[in-house]
């Protein structure tokens, strides 16, 4: 059995190595603007961490920037905001994938969805915070409504600026992202594995247990890494909603950033952003680890 | 069957009141007026020449990061997905990096330029709001862009389209313009909008580097003064884009069939 799933793809095109290498060019304009747009930054932000404010060598600004009490809060409240969205939203994302794959093709729910998710995947930030004040903030809709069928959110401690509210908003971008991360890994199901299951009389129960969660396993990780890395990023709607109130790391390095408090303050902020690339560069090793995974079972 | 049709009926009623609800009470907010509901804070944008600029700064940008966006990705991917096929998963994932990548730790790297470097070349990188954002949003509207095109290359018949061109005489370039591009319409429409959703919606790194002249941004600062103004023009921002976007999936489909 075994041995028979892990037989590789046959190559879809065997190349010489020397027009390979040449085909490599082609690639040059996409990584060169990618190096320079993207790791010119992050050089200046790596460069800048490992400096203090003359432009001299030092580890002082990483080292503050990981045991200083407030910091450690910071990414104490981040990893832990980013862990739980994305597994939530990994979660609910794949249910709406799923739902929408089985539906009729071409059909407007189908499109209304996937487009959608284009769009919600997009609306971080300031009026995602908005629109949730709007909701379940102590006059917003949500809330009264609740509030007149006897549930009264906020007597029983719900507060929309609290690490709770925040979760909840951030869940709202999380599940059209892993719908559109995670809907090519679906579609990638073959029937005919259903087919062969249900013909030696597994339930659907098994069949997921057995076939479709295995395969999947290695791009719903992937998917799950990249949603986490996003909660990890965003910035835009935790200032809005909480105002600086929960600190978080992007917060940090932001409020430092700005230098009103002490000179040595931008390379302090810059050394915060050092240690979420680090951050992000763990959660993109695990990422490609999966992904070479899941890589087995697409037939490219 | 039955029963795999309820499970999904959940789903959706489950996710059209957790996605809806906001968005109502949001535009429940935005028709709010003294005395009662109307279109005023909506007619802002017609009425307050702060934000028409801001509007037309935006769009500028918008449209000059999706061409970028276009001119970047659909040559990679298709020359990928002809001669490269074996790096394919390695640049897909190279195109997440931008999702995962901090707006803010990326704001602070080219703050660190901004207020350190002054050779030529980065002054008049930073001369203004459009040269200086849109190189940056590029990067980040690349991981959207690249996967909606590339999921485009996948529905045609790249291979046997691009050696029919070049047996006809074509070069890469006419192959590309004159037959691959128009194949792939509604992909390169789909990611021209996300990049749009994008320009109209990013507020970190313009905010870092001083750029306050933007339709996001000017949009935030007037909900300062007036919250509903915000809430209605970020509404309709969302709303138009989404509109669009779900146009050229229907004109997508419309040619498919007629295709076929």
């Amino acid at each position: 059995m075994t041995s028979l799933l892990e037989q590789p793809a046959a190559p879809t095109e065997t190349v010489r190595p020397a027009r390979n290498r040449r085909a490599a060019l082609g690639l040059l304009p996409f990584a060169a603007y990618l190096l320079v747009f993207l790791g010119g930054p992050l050089y200046f932000v790596v460069t800048g961490a490992l400096t203090d404010s003359g432009g001299r060598p030092t580890f002082a600004n990483v080292l503050a920037s990981v045991t200083e009490p407030q910091y450690r809060l910071a990414f104490a409240s981040s990893l832990l905001l980013s862990a739980v969205t994305a597994l939530i939203g990994a979660v609910f994302g794949v249910f709406l994938a799923q739902a929408v794959i089985t539906s009729r093709p071409g059909s407007p729910l189908r499109r209304i969805v996937s487009t959608a998710s284009g769009v919600l995947a997009y609306f971080g930030g300031v009026p995602l915070a908005f629109a949730f004040i709007g909701a379940l903030g102590q006059t917003g809709l949500a809330t009264i409504f609740l509030r007149g069928i006897g549930i009264d959110l906020y007597a029983a401690g719900f507060r929309i600026d609290s690490l709770t509210g925040l979760g909840l908003t951030y869940v709202y971008f999380q599940i059209p992202l892993m719908v559109i991360l995670i809907t090519p890994a679906l579609e990638g199901l073959l029937p005919q594995w259903r087919e062969a299951a249900e013909n030696l009389g597994a339930s659907a129960w098994s069949y997921w247990r057995h076939i479709a969660l295995p395969v999947l396993a290695p791009a719903l990780g992937g998917a799950t890494l990249v949603l986490f890395g996003n909660a990890f990023a965003a910035y835009a709607t935790a200032l809005a909603l909480t105002s600086g109130s929960i600190p978080l790391v992007t917060t940090s390095i932001a409020s430092a950033l700005s230098g009103n408090v002490l000179a040595n303050q931008q390379n302090v902020g810059l050394a915060l952003g050092l240690d979420m690339v680090v951050v992000i560069g763990i959660v993109m090793v695990g990422y490609l680890l999966l992904q070479r995974r899941a890589a087995k079972w697409t037939a490219r | 069957m039955r029963r795999g049709r309820r499970w999904r009926v959940v789903v959706f009623v489950i996710a059209a009141i957790y996605f809806l609800v906001p968005l109502v009470a949001a535009g429940e907010f935005s028709l709010r007026k003294p005395g009662g509901y109307g279109f005023a804070n909506y007619l802002a944008i017609a009425t307050d020449p702060v934000l028409l600029d801001a509007l037309l700064v935006s769009l500028e940008i918008a449209v000059v990061t999706a061409v970028l966006v276009l001119v970047l990705v659909i040559p990679t991917a298709v020359w990928v997905r002809l001669r490269l096929p074996a790096v394919a998963g390695l640049l897909e994932s190279a195109t997440i990096l931008p999702i995962v990548v901090p707006p803010v730790v990326m704001a602070a790297g080219i703050a660190f330029v901004q207020a350190n470097l002054d050779a030529p070349v980065f002054r008049s990188l930073f001369s203004s709001s459009i040269s200086a954002l849109t190189p940056f949003y590029v990067v980040l509207a690349l991981p959207f862009a690249y996967r909606a095109i590339d999921n485009g290359l996948a529905a045609i018949p790249l291979r046997t389209l691009v050696e029919a061109a070049r047996n006809l005489g074509a070069g890469w370039a006419s192959a590309l313009l004159r037959v691959v591009l128009p194949a792939i319409r509604s992909a390169v429409l789909g990611s021209a909008f996300l990049t749009l959703a994008l320009v109209l919606g990013e507020i970190v790194i313009a905010r870092i580097l001083l750029y306050t002249d933007t339709f996001p941004i000017a949009v935030v600062d007037v909900g300062r003064s007036v919250a509903g103004v915000s809430v209605a023009l970020t509404l309709a921002s969302l709303l138009l884009t989404w509109v669009l976007l779900l146009a050229v999936s229907f004109a997508g489909s419309r040619r498919a069939r007629s295709n076929a």
